[in-house]
């Protein structure tokens, strides 16, 4: 479906951004359908009583008015018109989100792991991003769970969008024709960071998707093992709470903190060395930095020791 | 309403001057104020907290919008930021919203348009006044220990983990809802009991009708707010492990109690403005309600239905698809009564003397509002438009245009429509129409525009945003600005009128009992108990019409 107030079917309009899902026709067909006929009945209704102000309004105190009670046949009418049209907005609105959720057999599975506050996307070889990365024209299924608390997986320019429960999997598909990159937003109120939990969904070639898929295992060939753990730094979202040049997020920057004291909340200082370094990221809670909330999930099974050592070796490079 | 008096009331007799002295000033001394179980004073003391909560609330919503005037931050960090919209959310809700209409204006009109002499339980009605307060005083404790960051939906896993002072915010939601159920079992016994003689079902002004629909849902709904809130405090404090998926329960079951209560809250707090604007319009056009019947039945269906879309608020929260849909669909079987309210509340205008006064101000942008308000309810009623608009700024807008363009104008307007009644002053009749038409501006530009920044996929609850929202929200914030200039207008225009001295004249002429009672009331509502003869809106204006000489 097709729609005229759409200008190619794809661009941003005044009201909705632009479109990049095989759902977002469809959707957007049926908001404007709303909103044109809701504007219909909003022009008919602020009419009349527009009318009315001017020709009913008060010339003489106390003059007389009208005895009108009802009238039945436009009671009925204002009653069963809208219940009508009423039935034909649930009707195309269930028939499209039947099909949000309901994917075809040959999808492209991608797992995602929200936590507060970045996103992580698991891919079919075992390698892990914290931005999407899918070919075009390819149905793609995510596999959605939290670790923590509710966040939202939503891409506008997709109109999709499925909250990520703890404690079980939420499941959204789409499938987009065109090659860009549009934003990932988490919409489900999350703590500090919500609105700074976003990321990006580039939709690619067959080709690059699958050079992609290659480079997210493990370092790269030429590649010097602190640029490796830079990427790791990036993929596991590490950068969402962590600055690199000493401003203050979440949690405390890295920026030369290697060899340093650390304050730690209810226990003695510590240096921050190769083994405090690791033991922060696989078991936060067990050391807490002084001034810092406790506020970071544990990555003990979720990354592997080649990529710790990456990530030793980067932070050791921050000065 | 046409009344006579019969004349047997014995302090009437006792009476030494054939006059008592108004509420006011019929007792004297803090005492009397703080232990008064007159209904008239606890609806003054009522006005003056919500109308205080009001300003906090209102400057928390001003603080919110000025940090987020541009990406980034502007006037406070994240963390604030999440503290205040909190304090907004939950202070607009529970201590101003919900009691606004019943509490205070219910607690004042309600017996006099009944031609009672107070409510049915008068000290039931004072310790409901007490409760509020100290829930109250829970939210103020929130504040100085540093506030809360949930949101006021506090949903879980969050509300569990969160080190703010959630629990003492719970508490204070928890004991509110005892107000509001104190409230809604008095008036309900009220409105069955105590009606004047020929004050038939059928001849209660659509006040009436709407405050007893409210207080069917306040006493239904509120005690699974009490139980869910109680659940969540335990849930905090010694892990009993039904919302907290780290001990085996489901934060989505929260989601499910927790809207159980807060969607027939949302006509809890829309009702009222309801049967407000069906006063407003018929006084202020001289003419009777268009569907008398449809409007007050359209209460009780409201009420009804109401109890049975809360899954509405649940489309993307994987509840399952069979049940979204019953609940989509349930949801636009509740928009059916709501539209067919607004068309009649336009119908009646016709061939009306309609007066430009600041409460019919007040009604009009009722209408202009709370029809956009119901019309974008459409698109977040249909499934498919909803997975896209849900979370983000439409939804902020939608609502916004109903509880605020919706009840609050409404309360404003009521607030106006009785001011001499309660306090025997006219305010300045000018700029009370400047101030409504600066409110009706200052509210359009800042809400919507969230409507279209909200559709181009702009999240809620965001302290910074992305670089293509900027423009929306600094048009959104000025506006906010102009709203605020509009209501602080309001509110010192009123304020100054209680400088001048006497008792002015009554203006609107209404016909329902409330209209038949001294101004400002005696002590006793009524010299005598009125006794009823004709309908709430039977205005000479529309006798004249029936007795073969109208337009």
């Amino acid at each position: 479906m097709k729609t005229p107030l759409l200008a190619d079917g794809s661009a941003a309009t005044f009201w909705l951004p632009e479109a990049a899902s095989t759902f977002a026709a469809d959707h957007d067909y049926l908001y404007y359908l709303i909103f044109w006929i809701s504007t219909f009945f909003f022009i008919v209704m602020m009419g009349a009583m527009a009318y009315f102000m001017v020709k009913y309004r008060r010339r003489k105190q106390g003059e007389t008015t009208s005895d009108i009670h009802g009238n039945t046949k436009l009671e009925i009418a204002w009653s069963v018109l809208p219940s009508l049209i009423l039935v034909v907005f649930f009707v195309l609105g269930f028939r499209g989100f039947i099909d949000t959720l309901t994917p075809p057999a040959n999808t492209l599975n991608i797992n995602v792991t929200a936590q507060q506050w970045a996103w992580s996307f698991t891919y079919p070889n075992g390698g892990n991003d914290s931005i999407l990365v899918v070919p075009v024209g390819k149905p793609v299924k995510l596999t959605m769970s939290s670790v923590d608390v509710l966040h939202s997986f939503f891409v506008p320019a997709f109109r999709a969008k499925r909250d990520v429960v703890p404690g079980r999997y939420t499941v959204l598909w789409f499938q987009s024709d065109k090659l860009g990159e549009y934003d990932v937003l988490c919409t489900e109120y999350c703590g500090t960071s919500h609105s700074r939990m976003m990321s990006k969904v580039k939709v690619v070639s067959q080709e690059e998707y699958d050079a992609h898929l290659k480079g997210l295992t493990g370092c790269q060939d030429g590649q010097s093992l602190a640029e490796c753990g830079g990427v790791a730094f990036k993929r596991n979202g590490c950068n969402s709470c962590h600055s690199v040049d000493g401003s203050k997020l979440v949690g405390p920057s890295l920026k030369g903190v290697y060899g340093t004291e650390q304050p730690i909340v209810g226990g003695p200082a510590v240096i921050a060395d190769e083994q405090y370094i690791r033991e922060s990221v696989m078991n936060p809670m067990a050391k807490i930095v002084a001034g810092y909330p406790a506020a970071m999930p544990a990555y003990a099974g979720r990354i592997n020791e080649e990529q710790m050592g990456a990530l030793v070796e980067y932070i050791r490079s921050i000065k | 309403m046409s009344a006579t008096t019969i004349d047997h009331s014995p302090s009437h007799a006792a009476g030494e001057h054939g006059h008592h002295d108004n509420y006011l000033v019929a007792k004297k001394g803090i005492n009397s104020w703080i232990w008064t179980v007159d209904h008239k004073r606890l609806g003054i003391m009522y006005l003056a907290a919500v109308i205080l909560f009001f300003i906090v609330g209102g400057l928390a919503a001003v603080a919110v919008r000025t940090e987020l005037m541009n990406p980034g931050k502007d006037i406070m960090d994240a963390d604030a930021y999440n503290r205040m919209f909190t304090l907004h959310g939950a202070v607009m809700v529970f201590l101003v919203i919900i009691p606004s209409i019943p509490a205070s204006l219910g607690n004042f009109v309600l017996p006099l348009m009944l031609g009672a002499k107070d409510v049915a339980f008068p000290k039931l009605n004072l310790a409901s006044f007490w409760v509020y307060v100290l829930g109250a005083a829970f939210f103020i404790a929130t504040l100085v220990m540093g506030g809360v960051d949930t949101g006021w939906t506090f949903y879980t896993p969050y509300s569990i983990k969160t080190g703010s002072s959630a629990t003492t915010a719970l508490l204070g939601a928890f004991i509110l809802g005892f107000s509001s159920i104190f409230t809604g079992i008095n008036f309900l016994v009220t409105i069955h009991k105590m009606r004047a003689p020929g004050l038939t079902w059928d001849r209660l002004p659509l006040f009436v009708w709407a405050i007893y629909a409210t207080a069917l849902m306040q006493v239904l709904a509120t005690p699974v707010l009490a139980i869910t809130l109680g659940l969540l405090v335990l849930e905090r404090t010694i892990h009993i492990g039904i919302f907290d998926p780290v001990y085996g329960g489901d934060p989505v079951l929260f989601q499910h109690f927790f809207w159980f209560y807060s969607h027939p809250a949302v006509y809890i707090m829309i009702v009222p403005g309801f049967g407000m604007i069906s006063e407003l319009i018929t006084v202020h056009s001289r003419k009777g309600i268009f569907g008398y019947k449809p409007i007050a039945i359209s209460s009780v269906a409201i009420a009804f239905i109401g109890f049975l879309v809360w899954g509405h608020h649940l489309f993307v929260s994987s509840q399952s698809a069979l049940a979204g849909s019953i609940f989509s669909f349930l949801t636009f079987a509740v928009a059916v009564p709501t539209a067919i309210k607004v068309f009649s509340w336009i119908a009646t205008l016709y061939k009306g003397s309609i007066e430009y006064n600041t409460p019919m101000v007040y009604a009009l942008s009722f209408l202009f509002c709370f029809s956009i308000g119901g019309l974008t309810g459409l698109f977040l009623g249909t499934l498919s438009v909803d997975v896209h608009l849900t979370d983000t700024y439409f939804v902020i807008a939608h609502f916004h245009y109903v509880m605020m363009g919706g009840t609050v104008i409404a309360f404003i307007g009521g607030v106006h429509h009785w001011w001499h009644k309660f306090t025997g002053k006219n305010y300045n009749e000018k700029i009370g129409i400047i101030a409504a038409i600066i409110v009706f501006v200052g509210f359009n530009v800042t809400f919507f525009t969230q409507f279209i920044f909200g559709s181009q996929g702009m999240p809620r609850r965001y302290w910074s945003y992305l670089e293509q929202y900027h423009t929306g929200h600094m048009i959104s914030s000025y506006g906010s600005y102009i709203l605020a200039v509009g209501l602080f207008l309001a509110l010192f225009n009123l304020l100054a009128s209680l400088r001048n001295k006497g008792v002015a004249p009554e203006r609107w002429r209404g016909v329902s009992l409330e209209w038949e009672t001294a101004t400002p009331p005696i002590e006793h509502n009524f010299e005598s108990i009125p006794v009823v003869t004709a309908g709430p809106y039977d205005f000479p204006e529309v006798r004249a019409a029936r007795n073969g000489n109208g337009h």
